[in-house]
């Protein structure tokens, strides 16, 4: 059984949670006390039905408000796959968390209301599910029972969100009509709409091929910790040496020829461990061991690739990146960048523009990032990093900025 | 896993992820610690510590915040484990803090409140900048925003306003002298592939998690256990039933659930079905407030 990572984005009024709720409640995945504490909830606030979507609401305060904040996870499972939900709010002020939660996710879930078509708010969170290269889009078009499950209205927003598209880097999108709060289409095709000849929500979840989102081509392995028992009572492990670290990308085979960076000696892979013995081969996401043949200077940080497959080693970066700091960005200061295993200091050189996530238009007068602005930065490191375009590695091609004094991580940086 | 076909089942990604996060933390953390209580959580989660730093031994000692008010099997099952794995065991004891006067014990008895004192300061005493905890973000509601990377100030508290954001596999641990964070490596397991991976690896627990006899009686909806520490008030009939354990607390707060469940794959398919959070059915000490897990977690407890 495979896991499947997506990201809602949804405002509080388009009824995100209640298609979350929805989704676990009717895979039976929510228990009784839950729904007890919420059917409580809701009669002790008023509302006139159970919402589910207080199923989502953990935190005091934004029980009190009403509405969600920040990245909330939700998990639910079916004979098929198991699922894990990046929840995050709509408004521009949360693009940070939406950025967040779309960088692990196969697949982004976005919610329209059929009576309101696309919004500034659909077209924002279509643009970065698309910058964080998410392979997966969903559009749910939402409250059909409130335009009488009406087959046109449904074709005009997937119409225009199709040529809103064409501007992204979309790979794959599905449309589906729903209805969260009565569950047309959400785990069961629904009665109401025998025009749409599509799959549920659900089904779809459970079907749409993940396996080949992953780079299988590039073979990269970022050191991330050396292992030496250097025991004295087992001869055996005395002499043991092994590079741990999860596959980044590619396929790496014992027997492989490969090179250590930045040192660029050449050396062969003797062999790959695991707790539960030797692998012939290791894949992304696997956390192996390494061991080389060669006695060679390795440590964290190092990449191990293939001498003729390597990624680029640099210290100018080029890269979108996405302010996560009420600070805003400094252009000429310093910050930290943590990128793969390697951690490294460099200075904001330039900003070459800031993107208006609504209207996609290119500010090239900004001077500053400020919190959820995403722009095109431009970095010089201390050190080199091995780096991968974004669109061909999301591992190797991406990064977080760090401040330097208060250790908080201020943005999230993509390379292009 | 075959070798042809590149693919991870659901554990075995889950599990790479844990394994990453361990290795990161040993990699840029001074002093880790895990806390290990002898329950499933915290014996998958040692587990997986075992196979990140496999061949070497674990390279962090193991810490069981004792509240004095342990199931004995429990205690047996974690002696046993520490042995067997090569691991420093660090017991910081509730019933101390006490007796020194860190903290008062309370009129109901209850003891799992006081146990943020003690491991606060027990976390100050080693000096340990990354506590390992067993937590999963399916239990409750307010672990549902949980980072895995859970940052405390100098007194342990968690500001939920305060947490960084985590995207794609990188981990920002950078903080400052007498700060410490809290990681939880199964933040994205939930409660039934935790019992799956037990299966699946053919992991040993504390007999108690399967059926077995027991003197309980009634209470709060719950079976709660005869023991040294609890004792049925007037009322309070004690039966005899057939019981397990979902999860492992006090015993003063831990309720039994009637179940014949008596292998992995009982208990699984039992938990499939079941109607009740592990915790809802369970746990005195969440139904204190609706809030109450948030609460602690602002004072420090997990």
């Amino acid at each position: 059984m495979e896991l499947l990572r997506f990201a809602t984005a949804g405002s509080v009024d388009d009824g995100k949670s209640t298609l979350i709720g929805r989704l676990l409640y009717d895979t039976k995945s929510i228990f009784e006390d839950q729904l007890e504490s919420i059917e409580r909830t809701s009669r002790d606030r008023g509302d006139e039905q159970t919402n589910l979507a207080l199923l989502t609401d953990g935190l005091r305060a934004e029980r009190e408000q009403g509405i969600t904040i920040d990245v909330a996870y939700r998990y639910f499972a079916t004979p098929k796959r198991k699922f894990i939900i990046a929840d995050t709010p709509g408004h521009i002020q949360y693009t940070r968390n939406m950025v967040t939660g779309a960088s692990t996710a196969n697949l982004a879930l976005i919610l329209v209301d059929a009576r309101n078509g696309l919004v500034e708010q659909s077209r924002r969170h279509a643009f970065i599910a698309s910058l964080l290269r998410v392979p997966h889009l969903v559009l749910c078009v939402n409250k059909m029972d409130l335009v009488d499950y009406d087959e046109n209205v449904f074709n005009e927003i997937k119409a225009e969100f199709r040529h809103f598209a064409t501007k992204l880097d979309i790979a794959d999108l599905t449309f589906v009509p729903v209805s969260a709060l009565h569950g047309d289409n959400i785990v069961h095709r629904s009665a109401n709409m025998p025009w749409y000849d599509g799959t549920s929500l659900l089904h779809h979840l459970e079907e749409v091929h993940i396996a080949s989102d992953r780079n299988l081509i590039d073979a990269r392995f970022p050191v991330q910790y050396v292992i030496r028992p250097q025991a004295q009572t087992n001869h055996d492990l005395h002499d043991y040496r092994g590079y741990a670290g999860t596959v980044a990308g590619g396929v790496l085979k014992a027997g492989d020829e490969v090179v250590v960076l930045p040192s660029g000696l050449t050396t062969r892979i003797d062999g790959i461990d695991t707790a539960d013995g030797p692998v012939a081969e290791a894949f992304a996401p696997m956390s192996v061991t390494i061991r080389l043949a060669d006695d060679i200077d390795v440590s964290r940080g190092d990449m191990i690739c293939r001498l003729h497959n390597q990624p680029r080693v640099t210290q100018d970066l080029d890269a979108m990146v996405c302010w996560l700091s009420d600070q805003p960005l400094h252009v000429r200061g310093m910050y930290a960048v943590k990128h793969t295993t390697r951690s490294v200091r460099a200075q904001v050189r330039d900003l070459t523009y800031r993107i208006d996530v609504n209207s996609l238009h290119r500010d090239e007068s900004a001077t500053s990032l400020e919190l959820n602005d995403i722009g095109r930065v431009s970095l010089r490191t201390t050190q080199p990093l091995f780096i991968d375009e974004y669109r061909r590695n999301r591992t190797t091609g991406s990064f977080l900025l760090i401040d330097e004094s208060t250790g908080a991580t201020v943005g999230a940086g993509m390379l292009l | 896993m075959t070798a042809h076909v590149y693919e991870l089942s659901h554990l075995e990604a889950l599990e790479a992820e844990a394994i990453h996060i361990f290795r990161e933390v040993a990699a840029e953390f001074e002093r880790p610690v895990l806390l290990f209580s002898g329950g499933k959580d915290s014996v998958v989660m040692l587990h997986l510590a075992a196979k990140a730093f496999w061949p070497a031994r674990i390279p962090f000692p193991v810490m069981h915040v004792d509240t004095g008010h342990n199931f004995p099997e429990v205690l047996d099952f974690r002696d046993a484990t520490v042995e067997r794995l090569g691991v420093r065991l660090v017991v910081a004891s509730v019933e101390e803090s006490i007796a020194t006067g860190r903290v008062r014990e309370r009129p109901d008895g209850v003891r799992n409140p006081l146990q943020t004192v003690t491991l606060l300061d027990a976390i100050s005493a080693g000096g340990y900048d990354a506590v390992f905890g067993g937590a999963r973000r399916d239990e409750e509601k307010a672990r549902a925003k949980e980072r895995v990377f859970s940052f405390r100030d100098e007194f342990g508290q968690w500001d939920p306003k305060n947490q960084r954001p985590e995207l794609w596999s990188l981990y920002n641990g950078r903080h400052h002298r007498g700060e410490h964070i809290r990681v939880f490596p199964l933040s994205n397991w939930t409660e039934l592939d935790i019992w799956q991976y037990l299966a699946t690896e053919n992991i040993e627990l504390p007999t108690i998690y399967f059926a077995h006899q027991r003197e309980v009686f009634r209470r709060d909806n719950m079976w709660l256990a005869v023991s040294e520490f609890t004792a049925p008030r007037e009322g309070e009939e004690v039966t005899t039933l057939t019981v397990r354990y979902r999860t492992v607390g006090d015993i003063p707060v831990t309720g039994a659930v009637e179940s014949t469940a008596a292998s992995y794959d009982d208990v699984i398919a039992e938990t499939a079905a079941t109607r009740l959070t592990e915790r809802g059915a369970t746990r005195a000490d969440d139904r204190l407030s609706e809030a109450a897990m948030e609460d602690r977690k602002r004072e420090g407890y997990f």
